[in-house]
């Protein structure tokens, strides 16, 4: 592999170090209040809002049902708007984020439903309002879940940002499809491959050692 | 260690701090009658009703229930699986509101309160659980301040008030430890804390030792009593051990099907129940009549055989065996057993005497009254071995 290759590959690992961290870091910051809302605004929740649960939880099937790469193409208008462009890596951001936070929000919303009632009840009977239950009750002891869940969703998106990379979005995957793919340049098809395998790897394994560490109290 | 306890669990100003005994009078055994005209520690019932609507249909859990609990009692709440324990004792902090009818706190009528007003409540009522309810992510000591954490107390406060409900329950040295590592009792020891440590005047607790085994029963019941005689905090609890409310309380309700069925204090409803869910409930501990009689009871009697009488004590002085000394016939004891509760002698004897006796010998039966009512079982005939 010549010198500019790997400078290449190096860019491309940033690029979608970037795609992925930032989105990851929107879909935490949007997604947790999300779980939040369809945990606590059902029936019998802390903030009940049926109608609005109901609205809400479809919208986020809504996103759920759209395969991503759809979703990256029917966003396009909107990601020109918040972007102010459908190229690069901060376009690909928007669909991204837009893609992982419904995804990640259904899965904390496992883990928070999980939290049992009666902590809540006990809760409530020493006098927690009902911004301490959130904070002291419903995210702590969902964290250990609400942290493997995050691990899910930034694995997924590693493997949905290489897909935005075939669309012009640079990134690994923008480096696969326009050397290895279209020029049959093998060698750079494989080490984009092991690049993207040890990153899922090292992603699951820090996810993993957080959650044995959250769980081992 | 008492006065200590006092001084760091009092919260200075406010009417508890105020109700408190001086702790030099702390260890008096009786909590001490609240004065004329103040009303903390107690909680009313006025025809409280409460009906769940569920999938299946409306469920009355409680129907018109009427009662006082008076402060510094430790008042049990028993009653079949689905009798409305539960759903009772939840009305006082309004973890359930009722449907109809007013609770009424320290004289209170607490269903008009705001959310403020329902956050102070609860920061006057403990709570304890089948199940401990601890936070698994916080550590015994986070647990037990977090009730003084939301309630906004200044970081340098919390930390000896922590430390002397920790004392009280003797888990000071689990202080870091996470609910995880700890045994069943320790667990609820920790949850006594949590619910102590904001000084309630009420103590609510939910079948809190259920999930125990017997010994630590026996430990988690002493703390408790210790608790009402030194802080004379008013505990209300609900469980299916009859010996537990034998053990400690005061006075016990029975409730069935919603309803009150009968009240009063243990050494009355435990010596003489009158409902028959009442009798149902303490079957486990009342002995019958032992097999080998009952295969052989009759109801007429036999030519030299024995009638079996049962002597009911409720409530009088220990009774006198003298009496029975002086008896001319014979008096035979198959079974007995007599129980103190609150300084009462209250439990059954069950005695034989000659099968033709008691109706000619008139004495006999009067002196038995004397112990206690006498009620006659049936007859056996003379080979049934009695005497
Ligand atoms: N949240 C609820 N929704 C519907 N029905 C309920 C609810 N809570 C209790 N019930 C019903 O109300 C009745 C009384 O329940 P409660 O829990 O007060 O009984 P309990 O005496 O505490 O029983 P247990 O000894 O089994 O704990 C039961 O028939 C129960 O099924
Ligand atoms: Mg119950």
């Amino acid at each position: 592999m010549s010198p500019q290759m790997i400078e290449r590959l190096w860019q491309a690992f940033l690029d979608t170090a970037l795609m992925v961290g930032v989105s990851a870091g929107i879909a935490v910051l949007a997604g947790i209040p999300l779980a939040l809302f369809l945990v606590t605004s059902g029936p019998g929740g802390i903030f009940p809002a049926p109608t609005a649960n109901r609205v809400v939880g479809t919208v986020v099937n809504g996103f759920r049902a759209v395969p991503f790469i759809v979703l990256l193409v029917a966003l396009i208008p909107f990601t020109r708007l918040v972007a102010g462009t459908t190229i690069g890596v901060w376009a690909a951001i928007v669909p991204l984020s837009v893609s992982a936070t419904p995804f990640f929000a259904r899965i904390a919303e496992v883990s928070l439903r999980e939290v049992d009632a009666g902590l809540i009840e006990a809760a409530q009977s020493i006098g927690c309002r009902r911004r301490h239950i959130l904070a002291h009750v419903l995210l702590p002891e969902a964290l250990p879940g609400i942290v493997a869940g995050f691990t899910i969703t930034v694995v997924a998106m590693i493997g949905a940002s290489a897909m935005a990379g075939a669309v012009g979005a640079g990134g690994l995957g923008d480096v696969a499809i326009r050397y290895g793919y279209q020029r049959f340049d093998t060698t750079v098809m494989v080490v984009v491959i092991a690049i993207l395998i040890a990153l899922v790897c090292v992603v699951q394994f820090a996810g993993d050692t957080a959650v044995r560490r959250l769980r081992a109290r | 260690m008492v006065g200590l306890i006092f001084d760091s669990l009092r919260d200075p100003g406010t009417p508890v701090a105020a109700r408190r005994q001086a702790p030099g009078a702390a260890t008096a055994a009786r909590p001490p009658a609240p004065a004329p005209g103040r009303e903390a520690g107690t909680v009313r019932f006025e025809s409280v009703s409460k009906t769940y609507r569920s999938a299946a249909g409306p469920v009355q859990a409680l129907d018109r229930v009427d009662l006082a609990i008076p402060a510094g009692a430790i008042f049990g709440i028993i009653g079949r699986s689905g009798a409305g324990k539960s759903s009772l004792l939840r009305t006082v902090n309004r973890l359930e509101a009722p449907t109809s009818g007013r609770v009424l706190v320290d004289g209170a009528p607490i269903d008009a309160l705001d959310t403020d007003g329902l956050v102070a409540l609860r920061r006057r009522i403990g709570m304890i659980f089948q199940h401990f309810n601890l936070l698994a992510a916080k550590t015994v000591r986070q647990n037990v301040a977090l009730p003084l954490t939301v309630a906004g107390v200044p970081r340098r406060d919390i930390g000896p008030r922590v430390a002397e409900a920790l004392r009280l329950v003797g888990l000071e040295d689990k202080a870091d430890t996470y609910p995880s590592r700890l045994s069943g009792g320790q667990k609820q020891r920790v949850g006594i804390a949590r619910a102590l440590v904001s000084d309630p005047e009420i103590l609510l607790c939910d079948e809190a030792t259920s999930a125990l085994d017997p010994e630590t029963t026996l430990a988690i019941l002493d703390l408790l009593r210790d608790i009402n005689r030194r802080l004379g905090i008013t505990i209300i609890l609900i469980t299916h051990e009859m010996s537990v409310i034998r053990e400690i309380c005061s006075d016990v309700v029975v409730l069935e099907g919603g309803r009150v069925v009968e009240t009063g204090p243990v050494w009355r409803v435990f010596g003489a129940p009158e409902h028959p869910t009442t009798r149902a409930l303490l079957e486990p501990l009342t002995r019958g009549l032992p097999s080998d009689l009952a295969a052989r009871l009759q109801p007429q009697p036999a030519p030299g055989g024995w009638a079996i009488l049962r002597i009911t004590c409720s409530g009088q002085a220990a009774p006198d065996l003298s009496g029975l000394a002086e008896a001319g016939a014979p008096v035979r004891l198959l079974q007995a057993g007599i129980e103190r509760i609150q300084g009462r002698a209250v439990g059954r004897m069950l005695v034989a005497v000659p099968a033709e006796d008691p109706a000619e010998d008139p004495s006999t039966e009067a002196r038995l009254r004397a112990l206690g009512d006498v009620e006659r079982v049936g007859y056996v005939p003379a080979d049934a071995a009695v005497g």
